[in-house]
């Protein structure tokens, strides 16, 4: 079987969903891989739900809507809520524990793995506009989809315009998430 | 331009490269959902190509705008969504009737009426059969990857011009806000000898008159045989992506962004064992029907699924009526279709077994 994977990145708006999920796309496209990104959102752009499903594949894709993923990224409770129960059997997910209550969280089914993004992002001293590079880099070290050095190195193709100088800080916290030991 | 390169672009995006690939120098639009990010791009990657970009009044005036564009040979275009479509029929008819060339680009949207901003396939029958008042009909492109979108642009622009006709491609919400890989390139430039019909200064020259309107005795219907046989003409541009239908029993017949969800479907139930195909047109004017009716006559049987109430499935009828039928699953606009919405539908099909 060649390499295949999908995932529904979900949160509210302004958690750096949409940013998330380009970031994953364009890593994967750089490794020579097929890939879709799809966002799907309500007409907010900060306090409605947003979410976006990749595919990174070997081989052509076809569907770049995914019912049941392989695999998300939750970042918030009415995610988890909502994506969780979607997620394949024996599926990984990782679940911002700052903002999803953890008792909830599926071990049996699901390979999970909570981790504290926000508090992680503030002690980087970045208030919590981080919150989505923490998840993902502790999505990238559960998965192997990426190396983490590519994610790194795509975050200068998607961070564009007066933003580049925050792109120091969202590699610290891809690696932060990415060394993270519950 | 940014040719060779491999850029990660949203379809409509990718809509507003193959544009300016394709040499476009004029662009006229007004704004609507789905499909803003085609005027976004276009409003300063244009300029800097060289070409002009106007944002107009409202959609009849940016038809009305490509239609005068046209008129004097330049590769012109413009794009909207479902109800803006609807506005510009009345030039498209005008463009159709005057011969002039032209790219109208349709993100399809949920309706009738405003209906959403989601995803559907509900103007197949506007986009094939003319749209507009009179005996005509357009070519029609239905991308679906991004890629197809840049390449199809391109496409797009060289049937224009060939054909002396406006020309459509038909997405969706689907292909215009989806990111996929796109390799950029550029097309050598054809001569479709416009400085023959061109309204440039008659300085020199015999005047020439561009109309759609025919009062002399005969005129008329002459020009409708000539237009009849351009669009006959037409026909050997019918395109097609067959995909696992050597062996298949039943072929499903889908298209754009419906039709790629569906490729997943099959080859699903093909690793489950089953023997089913796929066939995409590319184009969904002219018909790819010399293809299905050869099917037909190896015996295959048929399943149109389209993402609307049934539009295609008459075409599919017609190319198939002298030796098969086609079952029909419509996927409600308003709602997004998944693989396993098309699944269950397929076996269904094939377990009609005769």
């Amino acid at each position: 079987m060649s390499a295949y994977l999908d995932v529904i990145i979900a949160g509210f708006g302004g958690q750096g969903v949409m940013l998330a999920g380009n970031l994953l796309a364009h890593a994967g496209m750089d490794l020579g891989l097929n890939v879709t990104f799809i966002p799907i959102y309500g007409p907010e752009m900060r306090g409605g739900t947003a979410n976006c499903t990749v595919v990174i594949s070997e081989e052509e894709i076809g569907s770049p809507i995914i019912r049941r993923p392989k695999s998300a990224i939750i970042l918030n409770q009415p995610s988890l809520d909502k994506f969780q129960p979607r997620i394949e059997d024996g599926g990984t997910q990782i679940v911002n524990s700052s903002l999803a209550d953890v008792s909830l969280v599926e071990n049996e089914r699901l390979r999970s793995l909570c981790i504290p993004a926000d508090e992680i992002a503030e002690k980087l001293r970045s208030r919590r506009r981080l919150t989505n590079m923490v998840a993902l880099g502790a999505f990238i070290r559960a998965t192997g989809i990426v190396p983490l050095e590519k994610a790194v190195a795509v975050l200068s193709k998607t961070i564009s315009g007066h933003y580049t100088g925050l792109i120091p800080q969202n590699a610290e916290a891809l690696k932060a998430g990415y060394n993270y030991t519950p | 331009m940014d040719s060779g390169r491999r850029l990660l672009l949203k379809g409509n995006e990718a809509i507003a490269y193959g544009a300016i690939a394709a040499g476009c120098e004029c662009y006229f639009g007004y704004p609507i959902t789905p499909q803003n990010e085609i005027p976004e791009l276009l409003s300063s990657a244009l300029p800097a190509a060289g070409g002009n970009f106007v944002q107009a009044e409202s959609e009849l005036a940016a038809c009305n705008m490509l239609l005068g564009a046209a008129a004097t040979g330049a590769r012109a275009m413009t794009s909207s969504s479902s109800p803006g479509i609807s506005l510009m029929q009345e030039s498209i008819s005008y463009m159709a009737g005057s011969e002039l060339p032209g790219v109208i680009v349709n993100m399809n949207r949920g309706g009738p009426g405003l209906g959403d901003i989601g995803p559907a396939q509900g103007d197949y029958y506007q986009s094939t059969r003319g749209g507009g008042h009179g005996d005509y009909r357009t070519p029609v492109l239905a991308p679906s990857s991004c890629q197809e979108a840049y390449d199809m642009l391109i496409a797009a622009f060289d049937l224009a011009f060939g054909y002396r006709t406006p020309a459509l491609v038909l997405g969706d919400g689907i292909i215009g806000a989806m990111k996929e890989p796109v390799n950029l390139w550029t097309p050598e430039r054809r001569d479709h000898g416009e400085s023959e019909w061109r309204l440039d200064g008659a300085r020199g020259r015999e005047k020439r008159l561009l109309r759609s309107l025919f009062l002399e005795e005969g005129l008329l219907a002459e020009h409708n045989r000539h237009l009849s046989a351009k669009y006959a003409e037409m026909q050997r541009e019918a395109r097609a992506e067959s995909f696992m239908a050597e062996d298949a029993e039943l072929i499903v017949v889908a298209y754009g962004s419906l039709g790629r969800i569906a490729k997943s479907a099959v080859r699903k139930l093909r690793e489950a064992g089953h023997r089913i195909g796929l066939l995409r047109p590319l184009l969904l004017y002219p018909f790819p029907s010399a293809a299905l009716r050869k099917l037909a006559e190896e015996g295959r049987r048929f399943l149109t699924m389209e993402h609307n109430t049934g539009q295609m499935v008459d075409d599919v009828r017609l190319a198939v009526r002298l030796c098969a039928d086609s079952d029909f699953y419509g996927h409600m606009p308003g709602s997004l279709p998944g693989v396993e919405d098309l699944m269950a539908p397929m076996l269904d099909a094939l377990r009609r077994k005769s």
